[in-house]
């Protein structure tokens, strides 16, 4: 075991599999001497040489694009987005391209091609650094979306991604990069897809989370443990494939859900869950399902940020509301 | 006014710049030298022929209500075929767009899997795992970015092989184009970028695409090769993509090629090019037949008559009604079938609702 935060916890993963398969190459902007923005790559264009670790054009569309081709020569490309707001620029190339070879080529093209970007607020970026926009991609069936919240799952799920047989949109949360340090195993391992973590149990109401908003969670549960309110925390980890058991069965225990996200508010991934639940759970519920998330704005200037995002005490007060009902 | 703007042109062929050795009647330029053998020219005819007979073919499929929709590649076939020849379908790769007929099936793709993809039998029409073939792309110049990547990593493995890319006019208005041509000419991947300027995108003439006098003139800005080649000049295509070839399999990098030709046809089977296409400029394009010009120069060089012609077409055509009436023997997929391909293994939300349509289909 070592102790590493979620940055330390990737580079630990991308070394430990370059080292592993010798297929895998990463690319994207700043990767090689700089590192990355956030330094997920940082000694790994020493240690691994400029053929496998490749600085590209600042061009979002050709770094996927190419990693398409590159995963069709006999590579496993895991390219990086420095920000997932600037998907916007390669968005034809993931949804319409990456994620439908497959089904497109009838099974003879499936793409192993891992995109990384860090996507979340709180740190003071302009526009596009922050956005969440997880749920513009979940109707791009064909990729598979993982969200780690920790750096033991980042690394394992990190695994998992690179040696998926399909494309995975792997979406870190930037906030949390450099948070507090966590137990990882040094050895090699693998959290599986679609297999949501219990991060607490609790028997009066559900909460659903994931990337950097379960740790708001974390922080909104503190404040209602000290009210007497018992919360069961959920963090998806994957919202392609989803598990709908671990949800639904937690709130036929509770009856009382709250999601919470980054997204804005409305067609946010939240409304898929909220609908899941009245479905699913339709007559366990006791009070209808909140649902917590940023206002439907831009993103906004970073004076109005704190506001604007899901924070403790929002969480909190959504939780008591549906309580009290 | 307006008028004048959507009048196309067949492009500026008598410019020096542009590289021809064919001329329309059929006789070579002075200075001028096949450097093609004639088992070549003679494979090219037969390509050609054939990939007409098709066209006429799967449009009247189409307008029985048998076939999807048909992108004809009619009055291009010099340029498919005489850039496609250039290629060893054994190392090397096809990128298509989707208006190349004869080169899928130079590369081997069969062409009862032409028929099923387009009479609604989609897992047949499945590109055989020793075919070095990517899917034809729906999204204009997305497939560039595929192209250069693929490539960029035979480059990288140091395995052979290289790539041709398929696009047109209106596609390198794209940013993608753009994207791709950047990030091949700085990883000096060996690919051939080759730009069927066919001077229409849909009802949008070639000038309303771009203001540059030729599109291949934008290779200078990447660093590489440009060539414009007569489209229509079988021998003149076939010299400049074999160039083009030799110069990506000895690691000197990239070249876009453009060939100027003109769609005889419509841009598909939904278009209707009366609205926007003088008929004056039609006629003088099929004046300017590109099958009809090899023709001539076979038959000035004794190497085609009559007959040869009435064989070759009765070939094609009778290749054609062969795989028309294997493919209309061939079962319909299963409505399920329809979840077959999109993960290695379906989501639970995916495998419910596939189950779903099976109940259905019992009920």
């Amino acid at each position: 075991m070592s102790r590493m935060n979620i940055i330390e916890a990737i580079r630990s993963a991308l070394a430990s599999e370059m080292e592993r398969d010798e297929r895998v190459v990463v690319l994207g902007l700043d990767v090689g001497a700089l590192g990355g923005v956030f330094r997920a790559s940082d000694g790994l264009l020493g240690r691994f040489g400029p053929g496998r670790v490749i600085d590209t054009p600042l061009a979002e569309a050709a770094i996927i694009g190419s990693s398409i081709g590159l995963a069709v020569s006999g590579l496993v490309p895991v390219a990086e987005i420095q920000f997932l707001g600037f998907t916007h620029q390669a968005f034809h190339q993931i949804g319409a391209q990456l994620a439908r070879f497959r089904y497109r080529s009838r099974g003879r093209f499936p793409l192993q091609v891992t995109v990384r970007a860090p996507m979340g607020g709180g740190t003071r970026t302009p526009e596009f650094h922050p956005d969440a926009i997880e749920a513009q991609f979940v109707q791009s069936p064909g990729l598979k979306i993982a969200m780690p919240a920790t750096p033991v799952d980042a690394k394992g799920m990190l695994l998992a991604a690179i040696r998926d047989p399909d494309p995975v949109l792997f979406i870190e949360p930037e906030r949390l990069y450099r948070a507090d340090r966590m137990e990882v195993p040094d050895d090699d391992y693998v959290v599986d897809f679609g297999a949501a973590r219990i991060v607490r149990s609790g028997t009066d109401v559900t909460v659903i989370a994931w990337s950097a908003a379960v740790e708001v969670c974390e922080r909104a549960c503190e404040l209602l443990t000290a009210r007497g309110i018992s919360v069961e925390l959920i963090d998806l980890r994957t919202l392609v494939p989803l598990d709908v058991e671990t949800v639904t069965a937690s709130v036929q225990k509770t009856g009382r859900a709250v999601v919470v996200h980054e997204a804005t508010l409305t067609a946010g991934f939240g409304a898929e869950v909220a609908a899941l639940i009245q479905h699913e759970c339709f007559f366990s519920l006791d009070a209808p399902v909140e649902r917590v998330a940023s206002y439907d704005t831009p993103y906004p200037p970073a004076a109005f940020e704190l506001a604007w995002l899901p924070f403790p005490q929002r969480v909190a007060a959504a939780v008591r509301k549906t309580v009290e009902v | 006014m307006t008028q004048s703007i959507r009048r196309s042109s067949l492009g500026p062929l008598a410019d020096p710049q542009v590289h021809q050795l064919l001329r329309p009647d059929g006789t070579l330029r002075e200075s001028s030298a096949q450097a093609v053998g004639d088992d070549v020219l003679l494979e090219g005819m037969h390509w050609m022929l054939l990939s007409r007979a098709f066209d006429v073919r799967a449009i009247a499929l189409q307008r029985q209500g048998r076939a999807g929709v048909v992108s004809p590649a009619s009055g291009q076939e010099a340029s498919v075929v005489g850039s496609a020849l250039a290629f060893d379908p054994r190392v090397d790769w096809l990128v298509p767009q989707y208006r190349e007929l004869p080169a899928y099936l130079i590369w081997g793709f069969p062409l009862e899997h032409v028929f099923h993809n387009l009479t609604g039998r989609p897992l047949l029409g499945r590109i055989p795992d020793h075919v070095k073939m990517l899917p034809t792309q729906v999204a204009i110049a997305a497939q560039l970015p595929h192209a250069v990547g693929l490539a960029w990593g035979l480059k990288i493995q140091k395995k052979d092989g290289v790539v041709l890319a398929y696009f047109g006019d209106g596609a390198s208005s794209e940013g993608d184009f753009h994207e791709a041509c950047n990030l091949a000419g700085v990883t000096q991947a060996p690919i051939v970028f080759f730009l069927q300027n066919n001077q229409w995108a849909i009802s949008t003439p070639r000038q309303l695409q771009s203001a540059a006098r030729y599109l291949a003139d934008r290779a200078a800005g990447y660093g590489f090769a440009g060539e414009i080649v007569d489209g229509n000049d079988f021998l003149a295509v076939h010299e400049v993509t074999e160039r083009a070839v030799e110069r990506a399999r000895s690691g000197k990098g990239p070249t876009l090629i453009e060939a100027i030709t003109y769609r005889l046809s419509f841009h598909n089977t939904t278009d209707d090019p009366t609205r926007y296409q003088d008929p004056d400029l039609l006629e003088s394009a099929k004046a300017n037949d590109p099958i009809d010009r090899l023709e001539r120069y076979l038959r000035l060089r004794g190497l085609w008559d009559d007959d040869r012609h009435a064989k070759a077409v009765a070939s094609a055509e009778a290749r054609i009604e062969e795989a028309v009436s294997k493919v209309a023997a061939a079962p319909r997929p299963e409505p399920h079938e329809l979840f077959d391909n999109i993960f290695a293994e379906l989501t639970p939300a995916q495998q419910r609702q596939r189950q779903e349509l099976l109940d259905r289909a019992t009920e």
